[in-house]
């Protein structure tokens, strides 16, 4: 049996990116915020100083700051007529754990979706025609230009460092051209590129297209955001994803957000407490907090007047079809909502072997890089080219931690002498063109709960099923000869190419871009959250994180997730607090 | 646990005060009431996974290791996974929490998967690798009248080769399970910071150029294509300045 613990006005779910901004919006207006995490307090004197913070082997293979899929793990399969099986330690991609969660070690690319990206079903069907049978791309209920002051306000708490293309409808020499337009410069001037980034971008322009500095959440020189919190500039260490920041130069909650909450007597946090389920009022009609675990195995009942899923997509769906709140999606039929459209990205590119150039790539950042557009979202005709979306390709420098990078041409054996050999020729001389493409929803594409495997609490694993789609493959055999062409024009010697081909597989690191299973959109019968983030079901629970995503852009994640929880605490408090219930009536 | 609010949110309780109660003294912590953030001597978490002595082989066992990775990572126009002491880091792995895959999900049933599934067996890994390393000895003295260590290398490299390949197979175990597992580990080893047992003295490191864990390289983002050379730095810092 649970205890009952007093009442507060906000629980928040997870305490990473979302959480922080959660919190700092509803404190800021007054309301008693109390926020449960599940994994241990972090920060970066405590968890990640400059004196031991370059560590590979403990925070990337040894999974420092990671969920452990000994507490939680999803199970796998490609398609529904396999038996999925755990994912018994992570590969393909890495969930946070802790304060701070994945915002902790993230890359920091920081791009804003395309304003087409938010109407992907409209916009593609009005220009192309119907979409295919079996994908189930929608809109998300919200448009750029509604989210525009919440990407601005995100940007400038992380201090982002850019270039802006697309002046309030003025394009800029330098930047995208292809964004939307923006209402303000970026806070900071782009990072200082390294000869790889040079040589990309010099041969992208040789091909007409149209580079960029990528949008760094490393610092090009020191900043202090709008709550008063101070970052450093970076020092090109090349240990940022996988990794924190000893340096306070890259953004996180830890470094942007959570020191300014901590100051305010409304805000608590309780950090080793593991939310089990979301709890609903005896007529269904409303959720009145949530029970959760700590780490003695004691349950307690935390009533709240509104909850916020600020965890991982993977572990809000998951919460949701344990708390059996919402319809859980159903392939057969295609009905129901909550694991539908569960999304991923499309990885591939090109590697170039340098002959008597130095690329000594562990001079690095997360976000250090340039990158095109052209052939992202909708920039292109895609008329006859059997797919939709698009992706960016970028030529990024983020490291050179010698045991997950110490790429080989091809023909190379997988060890002995000769492997050895031809690391150690190479070690300081490649570059990567990198093609980061959109995953669009598919019918057969979902999140379920598994019906064999367990936790520790004995509640049943997330189950996924997922393979990449006819579009998937369309894409990437598009976009990569175009990765290939730059890179054979950037002037090494040789040029290998890693196309997408097989089944997605569970076990190379690709990215940490999770998407889909709490959709956001216009209808009830076809998504999760109304525009708002807020639960269709219970008014008073909202959802954050790329969950909310019906599909995934060509883009990292990170600030179109900030956007959009700024987007959905600003109608909590403008609008919801005054009149609390639906925001959207059906 | 530390947690700076307790005793005041607990008194607070008792007289009547604030609204939210810290649930249980000593199993979650709580942190913010306006105390900013939290702080105290002696927190930080330096490395210590696998830095202290362990052992989990026997010396049978170590040895074949041994064999195993100096042709994996041979000793040629550099140092290979012998000069690294690639074996005293799996070693200290596999006596630790990584062999005994006490971070991995273990629960059953172990079914056979598809490749994209990944790791299916029933064993973390220091229990796969003794399996294995049993499995192997059969087969190296069934084959060639000699243990692994005590073959050419020759034949130690074609019996890589069929794991590898999965021309050899084990009937416990994955012969190529085993065989992807301590490729990877020795590569782990072999570049992995000196303060884990392998990578001794940097070799790994100096030998492909890499210059460690230094922190700031805000000097040298201007290269332009000409070679960096920095002399490694390690967690525990460089040779040149622990010399008595």
């Amino acid at each position: 049996m649970a205890k009952q613990l007093p009442g507060v006005d906000v629980v928040l779910v997870g305490f990473g990116w979302t959480g922080a901004i959660y919190a700092e919006k509803l404190t800021n207006a007054g309301l008693d915020v109390l926020a449960l995490e599940r994994g241990p307090w972090r920060d970066t004197t405590k968890d990640f100083a400059t004196t031991f913070a370059q560590d590979e082997l403990r925070y990337y293979w040894r999974h420092g700051m990671f969920q452990e899929a000994s507490q939680s793990t999803v199970t796998f399969r490609n398609n529904s007529a396999q038996t999925a099986l755990p994912m018994r330690s992570w590969g393909s991609f890495l969930p946070g754990n802790g304060v701070g969660g994945s915002g902790v070690h993230w890359n920091g690319q920081t791009y804003r979706f395309l304003p087409s990206d938010f109407v992907a079903k409209s916009h593609n069907e009005e220009r192309y025609g119907p979409l295919p049978e079996g994908m189930t791309v929608q809109d998300y209920g919200v448009t750029y230009e509604e989210l525009e002051p919440h990407f601005d306000y995100f940007e400038k708490i992380c201090g982002i460092c850019g270039k802006a293309g697309n002046l309030k409808g003025d394009i800029v020499a330098g930047g995208n051209p292809f964004e939307g337009p923006r209402s303000d410069e970026y806070p900071n001037p782009p990072m200082e590129m390294t000869f790889s980034q040079d040589r990309f971008e010099a041969a992208a322009r040789n091909v007409g297209l149209n580079p960029f500095p990528v949008p760094s959440a490393n610092m090009s020189r020191a900043y202090v955001n709008p709550l008063g919190l101070q970052l450093a500039p970076c020092t090109y260490c090349g240990f940022c994803e996988k990794h924190g920041c000893g340096n306070y130069s890259k953004s996180s909650p830890q470094t942007t957000i959570i020191p300014a909450l901590m100051k305010r007597p409304n805000f608590a946090l309780r950090t080793d407490s593991e939310v089990l389920s979301i709890e609903k009022s005896a007529d269904g009609s409303r959720t009145t907090g949530v029970t959760y675990v700590d780490t003695s195995g004691e349950s307690f009942f935390q009533p709240a007047e509104i909850v916020v899923l600020c965890a991982y997509p993977l572990e809000n769906t998951r919460l949701m079809l344990l708390s059996q709140i919402g319809k859980p999606y159903d392939p057969r039929s295609g009905e129901g909502v909550v694991g539908k459209n569960y999304c991923y990205q499309v990885m591939s590119g090109a590697t170039v072997f340098f002959d008597k150039e130095y690329t000594n790539s562990f001079v690095g950042a997360g976000a250090l890089g340039m990158a095109v557009d052209d052939y992202n979202g909708d920039n292109f005709d895609h008329s006859g080219l059997g797919f939709i979306g698009g992706g960016y390709i970028a030529c990024y420098t983020t490291n050179a931690r010698p045991i997950e990078s110490h790429p080989v041409p091809e023909g190379v054996p997988g060890w002995g002498s000769d492997w050895k050999q031809a690391v150690q020729a190479n070690f300081l001389k490649t570059a990567s063109v990198g093609v980061h493409g959109a995953s669009m929803a598919h019918r057969s594409n979902y999140l379920d709960l598994d019906p064999t495997y367990t936790d520790r609490h004995g509640r049943p694993l997330l189950r996924m099923t997922f393979d990449f789609t006819l579009n998937d493959r369309r894409l990437s055999a598009h976009l990569t000869p175009v990765a290939e062409e730059i890179a054979r024009g950037m002037g090494g010697r040789e040029v290998v190419v890693g196309e997408r081909k097989g089944s997605y597989d569970s076990v190379p690191y690709q990215t940490t871009h999770n998407t889909g299973g709490t959709i956001m959109g216009t209808d009830p019968q076809t998504s999760v959250c109304n525009r708002y983030c807020q639960s269709w079901d219970l008014p008073n629970l909202f959802v954050a994180g790329a969950g909310l995503f019906p599909q995934n852009a060509g883009y990292n994640p990170t600030d179109t997730v900030g956007a959009l929880a700024y987007w959905s605490v600003d109608a909590i408090i403008n609008t919801y607090l005054g009149q609390p219930g639906p925001l959207v009536q059906t | 646990m530390f947690s700076p609010t307790r005793r005041k949110v607990l008194k607070a309780l008792l007289f009547g005060g604030t609204a939210i109660a810290a649930p249980s003294a000593l199993y979650a912590a709580e942190y913010g009431r306006g105390e900013g953030m939290p702080w105290s001597p002696f927190r930080g978490q330096p490395p210590y996974h696998g830095t202290l002595e362990a052992s989990f082989f026997t010396p049978a066992e170590r040895a074949t290791v041994a064999a195993i990775c100096a042709r994996l990572i041979p000793n040629d126009d550099g140092p290979g996974a012998t000069e690294a002491d690639v074996v005293t880091f799996l070693d200290r792995q596999m006596a630790g929490f990584y062999g005994r895959g006490q971070h991995w999900y273990m629960q059953g049933p172990f079914l056979e998967g598809t490749a994209t599934q990944g790791y299916q067996s029933e064993h973390p890994p220091a229990q796969l690798y003794r399996h294995a390393l049993v499995a192997l000895d059969v087969y190296c003295r069934n084959t060639y009248e000699a243990g692994f260590a005590e073959l050419s290398e020759d034949r130690q490299d074609a019996v890589l080769k069929g794991l590898d390949e999965e021309e050899i197979t084990f009937a416990k175990v994955s012969a190529k399970t085993f065989f992807d597992l301590i490729l990877k580990n020795t590569i782990e080893g072999f570049f992995a910071d000196p303060i884990y047992g392998g990578n001794r003295d940097m070799v790994a490191w100096r030998y492909i150029g890499f210059p460690g864990t230094r922190y700031d390289y805000r000097d040298f983002v201007g290269h332009d294509g000409a070679r960096i050379q920095l002399e490694p730095v390690s967690l525990m810092g460089r040779s040149g300045w622990n010399s008595p």
